[in-house]
């Protein structure tokens, strides 16, 4: 299921992303007996769907093969465009000595599509989110400034998170970074690295990043494990996130404080988010790891079909036939939609978590936090904690 | 600070160990593809 809304979100971000593909006027082929004619060449310059069911059917047929002793009959009833037509639109039986997925298509004209979007709209619209987001981080930062402790700080500290929720909460994120570091290398190598370094730089620059990205990935994914174990319960939802989001959580009016348990809405919302955004970056990001093993968008896109779902936002049935190589760059696609939506809310959470607000950091840092903090921000937090303190003496001494 | 010093240590070595041990397990990318590639019948 998780998969099949990933799938449908994928098709509604691919739909706007990149130019609508207008289906273009019928066209008259008898002159070219079913041949592409000019309006048809013209139409797909224009990037507009052109009926090729023509050009698909057109893959020559053996059965009308002439005999042998007869004039071309050595062609076997198909003819040389007969038979780059087949092989164009993958319909040629071809066998190869080669046992990879991908080796029998031999034309996968996908591939351009895939680029274009690769170094088009993902590289530009991203670019535009995470410079976006920083822009925004440093306007709020002028306007609001750093989020300081109202209160008279106490000087006590109250543990917040134990060594093993630290641990896991770095792992995820120590990963996270150097993912989305070599993530970006990667994906600016040729556009950004390579005219400011040159080629020589870039290319070890370029094998450590897909070594380290490739590999990390394992304390990644080992580090969204344990964070999910760790504050599912304690992020689940209650009354108090309406009064919490009702009011911004304090972020934009000094002096107020709305009431949290251990996790705000605010921070809800960041760990759903990492959840959600987490498993599919593992998801897709597997498949690539493993390289045609792990096809995931074509039986998505049935059950989707299944659903009618394309139709609910007007598109046409999403395709159910795809080659091993398209499933690939459907896998790299989504995945870097994915990173660059995950990299700017986590940009917003580093802002938070440091320079942000006073005495976060120590949430993640040292494991405790000035108590005067944790009853501006947890107040019904710290409420519980402090309830259970007063327990623990009496539950030790029950005698007493 | 401790547990994220420890943090990092552990994304080293799990990132060393999945970058060699899976190579040397016939994991890696070279050694999957050449057994998916070489057809042996």
């Amino acid at each position: 299921m998780l998969r099949a809304v990933l799938a449908l979100i994928l098709s509604l971000v691919l739909a706007s992303a990149l130019p609508a593909q207008e289906a273009a006027p019928p066209v008259d082929r008898a002159a070219t007996g079913g041949a592409p004619t000019l309006a048809d060449i013209l139409a797909r310059q224009e990037a507009q769907k052109v009926d090729d069911s023509a050009r698909r059917q057109a893959i020559g047929d053996p059965a009308n093969a002439a005999p042998i002793t007869a004039p071309l009959g050595t062609l076997g009833g198909a003819s040389d465009p007969d038979l780059w037509r087949a092989l164009r639109f993958n319909e040629a039986n071809v066998t190869s000595t080669a046992r990879n997925p991908a080796a029998t298509v031999l034309i996968q004209d996908g591939g351009m599509t895939w680029l274009e979007f690769r170094r088009g709209p993902l590289a530009r619209y991203g670019a535009w989110l995470l410079g976006g987001t920083l822009v925004a981080l440093a306007l709020f930062y002028l306007i609001r400034g750093r989020i300081r402790i109202d209160g008279e700080k106490t000087g006590r500290r109250v543990l917040r998170f134990t060594s093993f929720e630290r641990f896991g909460h770095w792992l995820l994120a120590g990963s996270f970074l150097l993912l989305g570091v070599t993530g970006l290398i990667t994906l600016f190598g040729r556009t950004v690295i390579i005219p400011a370094l040159g080629k020589e730089a870039f290319a070890p620059l370029a094998l450590a990043s897909k070594w380290i990205h490739n590999n990390v990935a394992w304390a990644f994914m080992l580090g969204l494990a344990i964070v999910i174990l760790a504050w599912t319960f304690q992020n689940l939802p209650n009354r108090h996130d309406l009064k919490w989001l009702a009011v911004g959580g304090g972020l934009f009016s000094k002096g107020v404080h709305p009431p949290a348990k251990k996790f705000n809405a605010g921070q809800k919302l960041i760990f759903w988010g990492v959840v959600v955004l987490g498993l599919s970056i593992s998801v897709s990001g597997l498949s690539l790891l493993f390289p045609f093993e792990m096809p995931l968008f074509a039986k998505t896109f049935g059950v989707l079909n299944d659903l009618g779902a394309p139709g609910w936002v007007g598109l046409d049935p999403l395709p159910t036939q795809l080659t091993a190589q398209e499933e690939m760059q459907l896998a790299q696609a989504w995945h870097g939609i994915v990173a660059f939506v995950f990299l700017a809310m986590i940009l917003a959470h580093i802002y938070l978590g440091s320079i942000g607000m006073e005495g976060a950091f120590d949430a993640m840092g040292s494991g405790e936090v000035e108590e005067q903090w944790a009853r501006e921000h947890h107040s019904l937090w710290l409420d519980e904690v402090k309830a259970r303190e007063a327990e623990a003496p009496k539950a030790a001494h029950p005698a007493e | 600070m401790k547990a994220m010093w420890i943090a990092f240590a552990a994304i080293a070595a799990i990132t060393l160990a999945a970058g060699f041990g899976l190579e040397r397990a016939g994991f890696g990318t070279a050694a999957r593809s050449a057994s998916a590639d070489v057809r042996l019948d």
